[in-house]
């Protein structure tokens, strides 16, 4: 603790380490680039986990009934779908989807003006679940004896390795945030020692006058610190700009449209450099105790 | 206030000190004398506990310094003024800074406040030069900066490692004069030099022990100088 009464206290302890050298500009780029790949790699994080949330929740109330059999018997097939629909336990809705609704599924594939009366298109039931969901064997047994040519898919076999992709992407995200997190606090260890050790006499001069380890490490760290922190900050809003330059989500542009921030989550990026400075921090304080410690 | 109890220490090979005892006394004043090499900074880095020795014990201010923690020896050195050869200054900090830098590292509330240290600075003659850097200043300049902030903390012992080395004779008189000033201030002070005109035109001032390092050890100097 530097001594509150005194004109030559704190302040004069802030400037007792030189403030020129290439450690300086080392440790703001590196932190700024670093910043600027932990937004984006908290952007995906932030999107993998939207998409596994969507997939998993949304998807997993839905399913879907295709009826396809001959076209005079498709009035009777529908009808009889839709009464086993409704005395199912667990199925909320249930209800045929339009020509329209047919049409824009498919228009992705085959574009909007798609004859879909020259087409031998099947019938689609769309199922809405309640929170408890149905027994979907069941179900699909007791269409398949009642109504032949009716086939029940829950979504299942294409949502599951869907969900595990996302939610892996998410893991992966997450885990490139520690990455680049540990990466910065090495930077500025490295680029710490380099600066305890070119100011070698600085050290001296400190310990010849009585002053602490914790005084002389304070005097790095605190350096070090801001300097990350104002690092990381530039490379925080040169990543959010660039990820706000990124097209708007749209339903049909998928994942990739929706890598941006949405909502409250823009504000997420404003604690990289908070995160920068914490590891900035802890990095230099130990590089220089550590240090220090070795020195006589 | 600092005991040196039979005391080895060398960087390898035999020991440049072996068997040094010394018992400094409040007040007192002491010139270690020897040629280049003997270990005169060896034996004030042992007083200062920037070395610790090989065997044998020192004491400073009554505890054992190979007992104490790397803080509280730190504590302790702030009870003690170092002037080197060499001045050993922040080259980036004014002169002012440079001599109130111990006030900065400092845990103490009762501390000089900016007069206390504007008076030190003319003390020593240097007020003219407070804002100045460090290196524009000269040879004679320079010991009185750093005898300034040897003692800015009020300390209660001097070690001074050939404090004149570079100075010419009128220099020299001005920094002896200083020293003497501090010890009748009730300082302890050791001044390690070669220059023994410098040590007999001190003795004709105050009343100082010469101490001399000659093969390995300390022994006190007879009336020849």
């Amino acid at each position: 603790m530097s001594a509150p009464s005194s004109p030559f206290g704190a302040a004069l302890a802030a400037r007792v380490v030189p403030p020129s050298g290439f450690t300086h500009w080392l440790t703001v780029l590196a932190a700024g680039a670093m910043a600027f790949l932990a937004v984006f790699a908290l952007a995906l994080s932030l999107a993998a986990g939207r998409l596994a949330d969507r997939w998993e929740g949304a998807l997993a109330r839905t399913a879907t009934v295709r009826v396809d059999t001959a076209p005079d018997r498709i009035d009777v097939a529908v009808a009889t779908v839709l009464a086993v629909l409704g005395q199912t336990p667990g199925v909320a809705s249930a209800r045929l989807m339009t020509d329209a609704e047919r049409q824009a599924l498919l228009a992705p594939w085959f574009g909007p003006d798609l004859p879909l009366d020259a087409l031998p298109m099947p019938e689609l039931v769309e199922i809405t679940a309640t929170g408890q969901g149905f027994d979907a064997e069941g179900l699909g047994l007791r269409l398949a004896a009642e109504v032949p040519g009716a086939v029940l898919d829950d979504h299942t076999r294409w949502r599951t390795p869907l969900v595990a992709a996302a939610g892996r992407l998410r893991f992966l995200g997450l885990a490139s945030l520690v990455l680049i997190g540990a990466a910065t606090a090495a930077v500025v260890a490295l680029a710490a020692q380099a600066s305890l050790a070119a100011n070698r006499r600085v050290i001296e001069v400190l310990r010849l006058i009585g002053a602490r380890d914790s005084f002389i490490a304070r005097a790095f760290v605190r350096r070090f610190t801001r300097r990350a922190f104002f690092g990381a900050l530039a490379g925080s809003a040169l990543g959010m700009a660039a990820v706000g330059w990124l097209p708007d989500a749209d339903p049909a542009g998928g994942f990739l449209t929706g890598l941006g921030f949405q909502g409250a989550g823009w504000l997420w990026p404003l604690a990289v450099p908070v995160l920068a400075a914490l590891a900035a921090f802890a990095a230099t304080r130990y590089a220089a105790l550590r240090m220090l410690e070795e020195l006589p | 206030m600092i005991e040196l109890d039979n005391v080895v220490h060398g960087y390898g090979g035999d020991p440049l000190l072996d068997g040094v005892s010394l018992d400094l006394a409040p007040g007192s004043f002491h010139f270690l004398t020897g040629p280049s090499g003997a270990g005169k900074t060896t034996f004030l880095k042992l007083c200062s506990m920037h070395l610790l020795p090989q065997s044998g014990s020192v004491r400073v201010f009554g505890r054992d310094a190979g007992q104490m923690s790397r803080d509280d020896i730190a504590r302790a050195r702030r009870r003690i003024g170092v002037v080197h050869q060499d001045c050993q200054f922040l080259d980036h900090l004014s002169v002012i800074d440079n001599v109130a830098l111990p006030l900065a590292v400092a845990d103490s509330d009762n501390l000089p406040g900016t007069d206390e240290v504007a008076e030190l600075l003319a003390w020593v003659g240097l007020s003219g030069l407070s804002g100045n850097l460090p290196p524009t200043l000269s040879g004679g300049e320079r010991q009185r900066a750093a005898l300034a902030r040897a003692v800015v903390m009020s300390p209660e012992v001097i070690l001074a490692d050939e404090p004149t080395g570079n100075l010419d004779w009128d220099m020299s008189l001005r920094i002896l004069q200083l020293l003497v000033e501090l010890n009748r201030m009730g300082k302890a002070v050791i001044v390690a030099t070669h220059d023994l005109n410098l040590i007999r035109t001190a003795k004709a001032q105050v009343q100082a022990r010469v101490l001399r390092l000659k093969d390995r050890h300390l022994q006190v100097a007879g009336a020849d100088l």
